[in-house]
């Protein structure tokens, strides 16, 4: 019989490694493709090749930060102190942090990746934008990590919140499903607001007069793009923080809490990919056509306001999972 | 810890709503957004013909919706029904 102490060091364990592993995905493939295109970009005009370098390292370094915050969690839940009054909410609180921030990582650095791409290519094609094309991808790099910042807070909240005066049978199904509504609701967000950065730069690049409007209708559309990322937050810190009635034996409440963070986590990836390729396009023609900016901005948000819907349906269906049934 | 018959379908058919629901939410939010990305690119090449693109749009992404409405009904059903 393995008593509760090894259970709770298991996941420990295990969670660090769910927090690392999914975590070095986006960053590794983002800064991959940044790499991909400073390529391309110093062989086309090899003239700035320290410029398109130190712009490649610059977005690089950007991109890593989704995977530090892996590493950090990872690190904790490594040398947590596991096995002290251990009880099944802290076997459920390892696995859920962990989780939370792994896949939490995976859409920002990818996402990160390609404005920091677009970034080289149009250094390389406009040597002189180079300092606004830097401060645009930069802006537009930051917006993308905000769904990875918010996996981190909440694997921090699970990983420092006390739990132990909750009961123990519908509370381990709530603290997993806060890990997977943040952390599945992270991906979506993260990569769409990658694709209105990209856009952005490559606009930038394109049209250096244009830059102040293409970089305010990035912000615009990224701003709807994190909508989803911030539901699968809000359903999280419901589930952390709300007290449930104990539940005994019976498996049906525990099952309602956990199925409302997987259905907002999971809902929340396509709205927030679909979200970002509207803005990116929207973004992209702004920079070739500036005359029509009112209407693209506008058929831009209709767009999205669309592509949410399913969002929010995710959300509605989450919330009736957690306080009706 | 004995689990009885009807509490283990009860929690099937709750983990079940989440899962149609949340699934079902990724087709439609990327079609959709790709509807967008076509008619923003559309109207950046013809700014004059913005409020047809615009109705275009709208009316592919409602149909586009559909599958997302019918995964939001299955998920209420397998709530408040079955």
């Amino acid at each position: 019989m393995i008593d509760i102490a090894t259970w709770a060091k298991v996941a420990a364990l295990v969670g660090g490694g769910f927090a690392m592993g999914f975590g070095a995905i986006g960053a590794a493939v983002g800064e991959g493709y940044a790499a991909a295109s400073a390529n391309a970009a110093i062989s086309r005009n090899p003239e700035v090749s320290g410029d398109v370098f130190k712009t490649m390292l610059v977005g690089q370094a950007v991109a890593e930060s989704a995977a530090i915050f892996a590493l950090v969690v990872a690190m904790l839940l490594v040398f947590a102190n596991a096995g002290e009054n251990a009880s099944w909410l802290n076997v459920s609180v390892y696995l859920s942090a962990g989780l939370c921030m792994g896949l939490g990582a995976i859409g920002s650095g990818i996402g990160s990746g390609f404005p920091a791409g677009a970034a080289c290519e149009g250094t390389a094609r406009q040597p002189e934008t180079g300092g606004r094309l830097v401060t645009n991808m930069l802006i537009g790099s930051a917006v993308c990590q905000t769904p990875a910042i918010f996996a981190l807070v909440v694997s921090f909240i699970l990983m420092f919140t006390n739990f132990s005066d909750r009961p123990v049978n519908p509370t381990w199904a709530a603290i997993l499903g806060a890990g997977l509504a943040s952390g599945l609701g992270a991906i979506g967000s993260g990569l769409g607001g990658g694709l209105v950065a990209q856009a952005s730069c490559e606009g930038v690049a394109r049209k250096p007069e244009c830059a102040s409007t293409v970089t305010n209708v990035m912000l615009l559309g990224q701003a709807v793009t994190q909508t989803t990322a911030i539901y699968g937050m809000l359903v999280s810190f419901i589930l952390m923080f709300k007290t449930f009635d104990p539940a005994g034996t019976t498996i049906a409440p525990a099952a309602a809490l956990l199925s409302a963070g997987i259905c907002m986590g999971i809902g929340a990836i396509g709205p927030g990919v679909g979200e970002g390729f509207a803005a990116q396009s929207a973004v992209g023609w702004i920079a070739r056509n500036e005359n029509a900016t009112a209407e693209l901005t506008r058929t831009m948000l209709v767009g999205q306001a669309v592509a949410e819907s399913t969002g929010i349906y995710a959300l509605v269906v989450a919330l009736v999972l957690i306080f009706v049934v | 810890m004995a689990i009885e018959g009807a509490d283990i379908i009860k929690a099937a058919g709750l983990l079940g709503a989440g899962i149609s629901m949340g699934l079902g939410a990724i087709g439609p939010g990327v079609g959709e957004g790709m509807a967008a990305a076509k008619a923003c690119e559309a109207i950046g090449r013809n700014p004059k013909e913005a409020g047809l693109l615009t109705r275009t749009m709208l009316v592919g992404q409602a149909v586009s919706e559909s599958t997302g409405i019918y995964s939001l009904v299955i998920a209420l059903l397998l709530l408040f029904v079955v």
